[in-house]
């Protein structure tokens, strides 16, 4: 496993930060949030992300996409962190789009890849209820044989973007209970379907997600991810997936932060000098800076370990994610402290960071439960 | 069969026949460092005997050139030799400040004279090197030292004291700074010199540390004698030596932290879930204390996170990068998580962390807990983690002064 950039990745690292910070990203997503925007993104923004090439990245040539993997990704969704910019690459490609290429069918893949990857449609995961927490195998639908198919009733809370999903990707029990491995499938449901209904969430970080109630929703054999019964492994997968491009996201996001706080230290004057002359605040900015390296670490060594489906992965993904969880809070809540009494203002951009920093850490399993699961997975 | 192959082919045959041949029983690898110097202490019968043989072929300082004793090895060869000695279970032949510090400022700065005259006696290990910089009033504050150097024709007489000096009791020859000047700015002023340590003006005082240990000495000098020809990089020049220098130390021990951890992920075991096993037991697979089952995790992935980030600063050196300020994190960093692991293996031993010596504790128990005595150390020594922050602040993160 090589730890640096390849000329082609700096190149793609360069053109999604130059992309990504054009505009006045925060001022955008701030816009976006103060006139309630019922989509939450700019459609022809992520149009052209698509047409960047960013959704295509992690999928086949076969499949429609350009064969590169996470370590191309998080390049991608470390720009768009800084930027805080609220397209849903993330659930739409790495999340719901990689569980229909890894699971589906070659229907399945030819009715929902191409016009994914073109950024026309878009896939969003229901897989997580108000209860359980990170538990994969706590699924909120349940889902009952019917006929020949089966029947879909429960509530999916916080789906990320989901309020405007063409598609979603439900993970329900169809046997066995909450804590069972086996028992669970993957259905592909049109949001058209009958019964579907979903309703916008309003979160801190002003991105989008939404509550998916499923009354007994009707679905073929044929809307089957994957084997009946086995789909807590594919789930597993494609969270993996999602929670390294998520570290990527987040890398971003603690960089930025960081950032913007040292700038205000160089600037900002208080007893005649700059404060970021005081040993008291330099001090807390470079530890801050050691955390920043270590999570780029991290999150290097997990892209590159999935990518080449090592055998150590899952315990390089929970150690990606743990270290940045904790990391990117801590920024974020030194960086609302260093800026003093403007930082706790709503009409200041650096509380976007902490927001979502929060959202972030509890996105895909906090600290301690990837802690738990690294110990697990060593056998301790 | 490529150059590189060819070479590791030849170096396993000396290593394995001729050396073996020689020698009969080699030292084995996890024994104690062979220092050498004027009267060594010999962690082995063969240590000194298998340092010497090593030496002969340039092997101790394997990428120093050869005129100066060194075996003139590239980089990709040097990996291959460190590569041979694991796989055969083999120690380094020889360590020392000579080979990790004066050594490679030598041969930045030293006039070819004086790499002449001192490099092929650290590559045999014959002469064992002590380092004076800190005095009792120039610690952080390394610049305002006081110890004075006069040069009296083609001698230097030297009076004054300096402290922390790693080892100084059973060292030969001391690299050092010295004020020359008290005029001027404090940094400028400052020689740095050679000398050796076997001479009346000389006298050296071990300290005894926490631990129990005493790795640390004070040195005195009363019109103490050094030559003019050891002078490195001229009069008044030696702040930019000693800083070039304390580089060279801050590589070495972010090094032996760095490739420490790394090693220890590598291996199978890890050692702090041995000892939580063997003290709390198993429960349902698990250590049998969450709490500090957690803090095992945790300190296991922060040692996995902070070597893939030491590796990382390699692949981008080999990548063509040059190496930056960044470097002082691998001081901070790893120095701390010595000290956490040291933390955590006491909290998992619970009440038999706390034997000094005798009946009713086990020497791996009492060994573990004078490890921790001394593990308070590497935050200070070497640049204290308050210097490596200031350095951050200001080289990378361009924080006013």
């Amino acid at each position: 496993m090589q730890l640096a950039l390849t000329e082609d990745q700096t190149l793609l690292a360069r053109t999604a930060h130059e992309f990504v910070s054009s505009g006045s990203p925060i001022a955008r997503l701030r816009a976006l949030r103060d006139a309630r925007d019922e989509r939450g993104y700019a459609l022809d923004r992520y149009a052209r992300m698509a047409e960047l090439g960013w959704t295509a990245i992690p999928f086949t040539e076969q499949d429609g996409g350009l064969g590169m993997g996470l370590a191309e990704l998080v390049l991608v969704t470390e720009a768009m962190g800084r930027g805080l910019a609220p397209e849903p690459l993330i659930p739409a490609i790495a999340l719901a789009g990689r569980a229909v290429a890894l699971g589906g069918t070659a229907q399945h893949k030819a009715s929902w890849l191409p016009p994914a990857i073109r950024g026309e449609k878009v896939l969003a995961l229901a897989h997580a209820g108000r209860r359980g927490r990170f538990d994969l195998t706590r699924v909120p639908v349940r889902a009952t044989e019917a006929g020949d198919g089966f029947r879909l009733t429960g509530e999916a809370a916080q789906v990320w973007g989901g309020h405007l999903a063409d598609a979603y990707v439900v993970a329900a029990r169809t046997a066995g209970a909450d804590g069972d491995r086996a028992g669970i499938t993957l259905f592909l449901v049109p949001a058209a379907a009958r019964g579907v209904t979903s309703v916008r969430q309003h979160r801190i970080d002003s991105l989008n997600v939404a509550q998916l109630t499923f009354a007994d929703v009707e679905v073929a054999p044929g809307d089957v991810l994957g084997r009946p019964g086995d789909g807590l492994d594919l789930l597993g997968r494609v969270i993996d997936e999602a929670t390294v491009a998520l570290t990527g996201e987040m890398l971003g996001g603690m960089a930025e932060s960081l950032d913007r706080t040292l700038a205000y230290l160089r600037d900002r004057r208080q007893f005649g000098v700059a404060i970021g002359s005081f040993q008291a605040l330099k001090h807390r900015a470079a530890r801050l800076y050691i955390e920043l390296e270590l999570s780029r670490s991290a999150v290097m060594a997990a892209a590159r370990a999935l990518d080449a489906q090592a055998p150590d992965a899952a315990p390089l993904v929970s150690l990606a994610k743990a270290r940045l969880s904790d990391a990117y809070c801590l920024i974020a809540n030194e960086a609302i402290q260093m800026h003093g009494g403007i930082g706790m203002t709503d009409e200041h951009d650096i509380g976007f960071f902490l927001k979502r920093a929060r959202v972030c850490e509890m996105t895909f399993g906090d600290a301690a439960y990837h802690r738990d699961r690294f110990a697990a997975l060593s056998g301790y | 069969m490529t150059d590189i192959e060819r070479f590791r082919a030849e170096l396993a045959e000396f290593l394995e026949r001729e050396l073996a041949g020689q020698l009969g029983e080699l030292p084995p690898a996890g024994i104690a460092d062979y220092w050498g110097g004027r009267k060594p202490e010999l962690p082995h019968p063969q240590s000194r005997r298998y340092c010497e043989l090593m030496a002969e072929r340039g092997l101790t300082a394997p990428t120093w050139p050869k005129e100066y004793g060194g075996g003139g090895l590239d980089k990709e060869q040097a990996k291959v030799l460190l590569a041979e000695l694991r796989r055969l279970r083999l120690p380094l032949p020889l360590i020392g400040f000579g080979l990790s510090m004066i050594g490679p400022t030598l041969l930045q700065f030293g006039t070819e004279d004086q790499r002449r005259e001192h490099l092929p006696g650290i590559v045999r290990g014959e002469i064992r090197w002590a380092q004076g910089y800190s005095e009792p009033n120039a610690g952080s504050d390394l610049a305002s030292l006081a110890a004075s150097a006069r040069i009296a024709g083609d001698d230097i007489v030297i009076n004054g004291q300096k402290i922390w000096t790693s080892y100084a009791d059973k060292a030969d020859w001391m690299f050092g700074i010295f004020r020359t000047d008290t005029g001027g700015k404090k940094q400028e002023g400052i020689t740095f010199l050679l000398l050796d340590m076997a001479q009346p003006g000389v006298e050296v005082r071990p300290i005894r540390l926490i631990s129990g240990a005493s790795p640390f000495c004070e040195t005195f000098f009363s019109d103490a004698r050094a030559r003019t020809r050891d002078i490195i990089h001229g009069v008044g020049n030696g702040w930019t030596v000693a800083k070039a220098l304390l580089g060279h130390e801050r590589t070495m021990i972010g090094d032996v932290f760095g490739t420490g951890s790394r090693a220890r992920n590598q291996a199978a075991g890890n050692p702090a879930v041995e000892l939580a096993h063997d003290y709390l037991g198993v429960r349902d697979g698990r250590i049998a204390d969450p709490v500090l089952r957690d803090r095992v995790a945790q300190l296991t992935m922060d040692e996995r996170c902070f070597a893939l980030t030491t590796q990382r600063a390699a692949d981008s050196v080999k990548a063509g990068h040059k190496p930056g300020p960044e470097s002082s994190i691998f001081k901070i960093y790893g120095t701390e998580l010595n000290q956490r692991r040291h933390e955590l293996m006491l909290a998992l031993r619970g009440p038999q962390c706390l034997g000094w010596e005798g009946a009713g504790f086990d020497e791996r128990e009492l060994t573990q807990t004078r490890d921790w005595l001394r593990s308070r150390g590497n935050t200070i020594e070497g640049g204290t983690s308050e210097i490596q922050l200031n350095i951050i602040a200001k080289h990378v993160l361009a924080l006013p002064d």
